[in-house]
């Protein structure tokens, strides 16, 4: 017979869940109910005027084509960010397993682009690469290659592409190297013994065993790529040249902070709400399938 | 606890003993701007010239970001209630404060009630015209005005045998371009705030409207119409000088000076403001001119040029205060337009003189002989009385506006859409946001 594991205390674990609740409350319910509340209204910026209008916002935002545009930007962005980031990072955490001699250096070493604040990473890049002082165009001109993404579209795109990856790539680097760390030596030697080669030994077993790693972090990636990049594509390119780079929460906060369109505002990131949760609930459903824990 | 209960007694003894304290502390007035750098150190020198003058109130001066942030950083803090008294708005807010009846007192309203002998006259109607309502009422305080003004690099014109004048018209612009280029200089020409520039202070210079009812002043229906033929050609023209790099776009804003004062660029539009910053990076000799026009499209008098537009900032007073400190406002306002005070400002910044007093003192100090690119601004201004066309430019949403001129003329200079397709769309999705502005505030 099982034994069922619970509280004999009836309030116990109302009060336990009690902080977790209250946060979610606060931090999240809340906002998210003013975003809707604002989403269905028209507003002056010093909010003397406020009109119902029912769902005229999202109407104007979807006739928008620089809405169209910003959420396929959104999307061509995030996938090259989680793509570049998931893959340089296992290839880096692969070869870094690997190393015996100075393993804590390049660790070290590698680790380090996380601490530096996405702003910051954000306005380095912009300065290796501006097309009149920066020392990568200088070099690239001299190659004769016109580096300008103040007016490039392509090339403002793989600054800001390069520019997240790299902020991104030492915390997947972090968690693919603990995963194969915990993956049992016994396995991969067996495989050894019997004949495998270290190609198929990365796919046969390698891959597999890190799989619910891969699925962690494309999640953590996805919702990165959408949100903590705010600051790299602010000081890089604040969404441009000719909206190029313009992803959905770039253009929540230009509408509501610098166009001062709090209601249009709000909708979108309604909207993006709606993105992000469809998004997850997708991985976990389909994708998760896929992972054997 | 004892402590505690000693601080409250003592609060309480403070708060009934306002009388004789209030006629020692300074009334505080809160003056949000958006000056930084050099031009911060300026704005701080300016209230402590008010604030050692009079003892009764003190203009405590706070840079809160650029402009955008200053304008946004307001209005949040007066939906939260805990507004500045006066604040720095760009022109392009201006339609935006008008429309905020309420939050906003215009200093007509300010001036008057502190009863200080004010003379809305005094100031130099192509500055004061641009924050006047129809019937003649001063809405804000100019404080920082700015036209745009053309630099060019006089040691690179000497080595390409250019001869020391700045060119006047486009077509002189592209010849001294070939030639710059011919004797290694990258770049021909660029300029900072593209659709100041190129499309606002274009038309203005040119004698065409940007849009109908006197360029938005004539009221909220305004429609655009800045895809007139003569404003396509244009755009075609610079277009093709993009091609050959005769012109070089170099960004929003004022991301491009570095491309002039690196010496990449030989020519360059952008502000009045930016000489002193100018003069101070660049390690060549600078020369100066007016900004150039197109002989066949100017509808200006005789085939020549209009007059152009001003930028920068205004000071406006938000709503909600006392009378006490409206009255410190007024005579912080009064103080700053002294011709004195306001002609150090000038000679100083490079921003326009807002009072004619102010303008004539420095031509007496002699100012403008040693310092001729501080008088182009106001020359170019001033050029030929402003018609409907030329007087400035009023549109809610405007920030947006300009965006979007700019990044659809983006489209234009990376070859990707043809002139006419890119400012016809700017003037449509431009309606549109006009169409808003009129609905939201009605």
């Amino acid at each position: 017979m099982r034994v069922r594991v619970g509280y004999n205390n009836k309030v116990l674990p109302y009060i336990l869940v009690a902080p977790q609740i209250l946060i979610t409350l606060v931090f999240f319910i809340w906002p998210a109910s003013q975003a809707i509340y604002q989403a269905v209204q028209r507003q002056d910026p010093f909010g003397l005027r406020t009109r119902f209008v029912g769902l005229d916002n999202f109407a104007a935002i979807l006739e928008d084509p620089g809405y169209l545009n910003s959420l396929s930007v959104t999307a061509i962005f995030s996938l090259s960010v989680a793509a570049l980031a998931l893959g340089l990072a296992l290839l880096l955490a692969v070869s870094a397993d690997r190393v015996i001699r100075g393993a804590t250096t390049y660790k070290t070493l590698l680790i380090w682009p996380y601490a530096v604040a996405p702003a910051i990473a954000g306005v380095l890049w912009m300065f290796l690469f501006n097309p009149t002082i920066g020392s990568i165009s200088f070099v690239l001109k001299a190659l004769g290659y016109n580096w300008n993404h103040l007016l490039d579209g392509n090339q403002a795109m793989i600054l800001v592409v390069l520019a997240a990856t790299w902020k991104q790539i030492s915390y997947n680097f972090i968690f693919f190297l603990a995963g194969l760390q915990a993956i049992p030596k016994s396995l991969i030697e067996a495989a050894a013994i019997d004949g495998a080669g270290r190609t198929r030994r990365f796919w046969t077993i390698i891959l597999p065993l890190l799989s619910p790693t891969a699925f962690f972090l494309l999640v953590v990636n996805i919702v990165y790529a959408f949100f903590d990049t705010f600051g790299i594509i602010h000081a890089v390119t604040s969404g441009g040249p000719a909206r190029a780079t313009e992803i959905l929460v770039y253009k929540v906060y230009y509408d509501a902070f610098e166009a001062l369109d709090l209601g249009g505002s709000a909708a979108q990131s309604v909207i993006l709400m709606a993105i992000v949760i469809s998004l997850t609930v997708v991985q976990f459903r389909y994708v998760e399938r896929r992972v054997h824990y | 606890m004892l402590s505690r209960r000693n601080l409250l007694a003592a609060a309480a003894v403070a708060a009934l003993a306002t009388g004789p304290a209030a006629a020692q502390q300074p009334v505080e007035i809160q003056f949000w701007h958006a000056m930084a750098g050099a031009l911060n150190d300026w704005v701080d020198e300016l209230a402590k010239g008010y604030n050692d003058s009079q003892k009764k109130y003190k203009i405590v001066a706070v840079n809160k970001g650029n402009y955008t942030e200053v304008m946004t950083g307001a209005i949040a803090a007066y939906r939260a209630g805990r507004a500045p008294h006066i604040i720095q708005v760009f022109e392009v807010g201006t339609a935006t404060m008008m429309a905020a009846k309420g939050a906003v007192k215009p200093v007509y309203e300010v001036m008057e009630q502190a009863g200080i002998g004010w003379d809305p006259k005094v100031y130099l109607p192509a500055v004061a015209g641009y924050y006047t309502t129809t019937d003649g009422r001063m809405l804000s305080m100019p404080l920082n005005s700015s036209s745009p003004i053309f630099y060019y690099n006089k040691d690179a014109f000497k080595k390409a045998g250019l001869p020391d004048v700045a060119p006047k018209t486009w077509s002189e612009v592209r010849d001294a371009a070939k030639k710059l280029q011919a004797s290694g200089v990258p770049c021909g020409i660029s300029t900072a705030w593209p659709s100041w520039v190129l499309i606002e202070n274009f038309g203005a210079m040119h004698n065409l409207p940007m849009a109908t009812k006197e360029n938005g002043f004539g009221g909220l229906d305004t429609v655009f119409q800045f895809n007139s033929p003569a404003h396509v050609t244009h755009m075609e023209r610079i277009a093709e000088m993009q091609k050959t790099k005769e012109f070089d776009y170099g960004g929003r804003r004022g991301d491009s000076q570095v491309k002039f004062t690196n010496a990449e660029c030989g020519m360059y539009i952008a502000s009045s403001a930016g000489l002193s910053s100018i003069l101070k990076t660049a390690k060549f000799d600078v020369g100066f001119g007016m900004m150039p026009y197109w002989p066949d499209l100017t509808k200006g008098p005789n085939g020549g040029p209009q007059n152009s537009i001003l930028g920068g900032a205004t000071l406006w007073v938000l709503g909600g205060k006392t009378p006490d400190e409206y009255k410190g406002v007024a005579e912080f306002f009064a103080h700053i337009s002294k011709p004195d005070v306001q002609a150090a400002s000038h000679q100083r910044t490079g921003y326009l003189p807002i009072t004619l007093a102010a303008y004539e003192l420095t031509q007496k100090q002699g100012f403008y002989e040693k310092n001729p690119g501080f008088e182009i601004a106001n020359k170019q201004m001033t050029l030929n009385p402003p018609t409907p066309n030329s007087k400035g430019i009023r549109f809610g949403n405007l920030v947006q506006i300009r965006d979007m001129i700019e990044e659809e003329m983006e489209g234009v200079f990376a070859g990707k859409k043809a002139a006419k397709a890119a400012l016809d769309s700017a003037v449509q999705r431009g309606n549109a946001l006009l169409r808003q502005f009129e609905r939201d505030n009605k």
